[in-house]
């Protein structure tokens, strides 16, 4: 019966097609802004984490300076970091563990099939600790890397689904990294972050002798701060450092020291500053849809009196005709938002394309969620109803022999 | 014959601001079971509002009607519908089909309200067509339809739930005078062969003579009555 209901509100939408679409303009987009937004934004969280390998409240990253948002952590630098840094930074004040990072891409094959992962480095003994609770490191399947291993890898929660190489690796599985054979000891737990879940982890040594990194030039050398949590302080003291080691003066620093988190936060403030005005305008634009919902569903009810009118005389219940006018405002909700959710997908996805392309960036990127498609598609399916509820309670009360005697 | 129908000092008064107008004036009347009725009078003497009354459209101001023993006046808004839907089928002037649909999809529309499977409606809305002679037409919108198919596409649907009572208000208004005579034709078989009560409404005297009886109305009440058979 609601199916029979169903068919019956689809044909009357069909029938006002222009008015249909024309209702559902506030809709989609005030719904395409709200999902680009949300997915734009977990794009760039997602990003910004990636941009540094690793997070916390207590962390600090230091880089060759340049790119510092843009394009791969340390490649392509004039001055590339050396070694002989972070031993030093150690020693700085309120500097608990400072330790080389080695990062490049490298080819993977399995299966008879190749992909494109990031190796990252791990280094050795105590600092292997810190990275590992840094990043909070965890094995889905086996365990993570040791300082006795070599031609051993960790590998990212991707490389364990079957997209990559039509099944998925296990532990135990072997593989060529760069050609050379690697026998895969462990797979992270997902991360939601494109370098995490691509990652190939090996011991330092093992990237000098297999990827071809040299040791001299680090592309990140990640910084823990002791438990004062004096960042801003230990931040200084190392731009301090680094100057006199660089040999450059203050406003002309060919190098970074970042903190992920505070990057983060700035950014979030500002973004929200941008997701509010957005959201707020959104919020208009879906209200106005709403309205333009209840105002097409009110002339709806007008032109259609004597539709109602035979309805009922023919045995429909006021339910019945609640029914099927709940189901048309509903639906014009949900049409609107499925188009809304296409197009906020496209815009977002478009933007991160154009982003990369044009600014070489890799911070605009779009991660739209399942959930985001989901509560996208109930949210426009409720607001359609909702403002359909009152339009429908008056079609369903409409008196028969009136209705009957409508001229339409 | 005893009475399936029966109305008793019947009154609708209609208030349209200040002005009401008494549509009904205690009108009496009764319908025996398998009776082919005619209802003629000049026009505004509240034909169609008595056949709505016995329709369950509408209740009256005053005054009481039964409908098979039960007294509609008691009843509520959604057991009227309930009445509507199975014990009555409606047949208007203007066809009354819904634009949107199919021929088939009216047909089946008043089985929808009813809750029955979908193969049984469709099943028996096509045995339905075809005995209006409209097989050929199963899949066309109303607009695609002369007005005499439409009125056998809206017989068809008066017929879907195989109600007892059919009203039928001025049913060859819209038609002309041989095309009417076919429509004739259907209803005063359903009456004769399937046995149902037939409550028409109509102008013309033509029309009328295949009731049984026929009563005058004017003023809202019953002003004369003829049995023709
Ligand atoms: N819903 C209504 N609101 C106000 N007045 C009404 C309503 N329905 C009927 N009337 C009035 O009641 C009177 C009787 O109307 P009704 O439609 O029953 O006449 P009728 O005999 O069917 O006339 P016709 O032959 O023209 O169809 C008329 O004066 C009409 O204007
Ligand atoms: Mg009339």
């Amino acid at each position: 019966m609601l199916k029979d209901y169903f068919i019956y509100s689809v044909r009357n939408l069909r029938h006002r097609g222009l008015r249909s679409w024309l209702t559902m303009i506030g809709i989609f987009i005030g719904i395409a802004a709200v999902v680009s937004l949300i997915g734009l934004g977990e794009g760039l969280r997602i990003a910004i984490m990636s941009q540094f390998g690793f997070l916390g409240p207590d962390v600090l990253a230091v880089q060759a300076s340049g790119l510092a948002l843009a394009g791969p952590p340390g490649t392509g630098v004039v001055e590339p970091l050396s070694d002989k840094l972070a031993d030093k930074i150690e020693k700085v004040n309120g500097v608990e563990a400072a330790f080389n990072r080695y990062i490049e891409s490298a080819t993977v094959e399995f299966n008879d099939r190749q992909s494109v992962g990031i190796a990252g480095s791990v280094p050795e003994g105590e600092a292997k600790k810190i990275l590992e609770t840094m990043v909070n490191l965890k094995a889905e399947d086996g365990r993570l890397l040791k300082d006795a291993d070599s031609r051993k890898a960790v590998l990212g929660n991707n490389f364990g689904g079957d997209d990559k190489f039509g099944k998925g690796i296990r532990a135990g599985d072997r593989i060529l990294i760069n050609g050379a054979d690697f026998e895969v000891i462990g797979i992270l737990e997902k991360k939601g972050s494109f370098i995490f879940d691509n990652v190939v982890l090996m011991n330092e040594q093992v990237m000098f002798d297999v990827i071809g990194n040299k040791k001299e030039e680090v592309d990140v050398i990640a910084v823990k701060i002791d438990g004062t949590g004096r960042i801003n302080e230990a931040k200084e003291s190392i731009e301090k450092l680094l100057r006199k080691e660089r040999d450059v003066k203050k406003g002309e620093e060919n190098f970074v020291v970042q903190s992920p988190q505070q990057v983060l936060e700035a950014l979030n403030s500002t973004l929200f500053a941008v997701q509010l005005f957005v959201y707020i305008i959104a919020a208009i634009s879906l209200a106005v849809g709403g309205i333009g919902i209840m105002n097409t569903m009110y002339t709806s009810v007008l032109e259609r009196g004597k539709e109602i009118g035979i309805m009922k005389s023919i045995g429909a219940k006021n339910s019945a005709i609640f029914t099927i006018f709940f189901i048309e405002s509903g639906l014009l909700g949900i049409v609107g938002g499925i188009i809304g959710i296409i197009l906020g997908m496209a815009f977002a996805f478009g933007l991160s394309v154009a982003g990369r392309a044009f600014l070489g960036s890799d911070l605009i990127q779009a991660s739209i969620s399942p959930w985001l498609v989901a509560g996208a598609l109930v949210f426009s399916f409720a607001l359609g109803t909702a403002f359909g509820v009152v339009p429908a309670y008056r079609a369903s009360k409409l008196n028969p022999v009136d209705s009957l005697r409508s001229a339409k | 014959m005893k009475p399936i129908i029966k109305l008793e000092k019947v009154w609708k008064t209609y208030k349209m601001g200040d002005i009401e107008v008494n549509a009904l004036q205690g009108l009496d009347l009764e319908v025996r079971q398998g009776e082919f009725l005619a209802i003629m009078g000049p026009s505004g003497s509240g034909k169609s509002t008595a056949v709505n009354m016995i329709g369950c459209l509408d209740v009256p101001t005053r005054g009481k009607i039964t409908l098979e023993h039960h007294d509609i006046s008691k009843l509520s808004e959604s057991e009227l519908a309930q009445v509507r839907g199975r014990k009555i089928g409606f047949i208007f002037q203007q066809f009354n089909l819904i634009p949107t649909l199919t021929a088939l999809e009216n047909v089946m529309l008043p089985i929808v309200f009813q809750s029955v499977s979908r193969e049984k409606r469709i099943r028996k809305a096509a045995e339905l067509l075809k005995i209006v002679g409209l097989s050929g037409r199963m899949n066309h919108k109303p607009a695609e339809m002369s007005g005499g198919e439409q009125q056998r596409v809206a017989i068809a649907r008066s017929l879907a739930n195989n109600p007892d009572v059919i009203l039928a208000d001025e049913p060859t208004g819209n038609l002309d005078s041989s095309t009417g005579e076919t429509v004739m034709g259907f209803l005063q078989n359903l009456n004769r062969k399937e046995g149902k009560t037939i409550i028409m409404v109509t102008h013309d005297n033509n029309v009328a003579k295949h009731a049984d009886r026929i009563e005058f109305l004017k003023d809202g009440k019953v002003i004369e009555n003829f049995e023709i058979h």
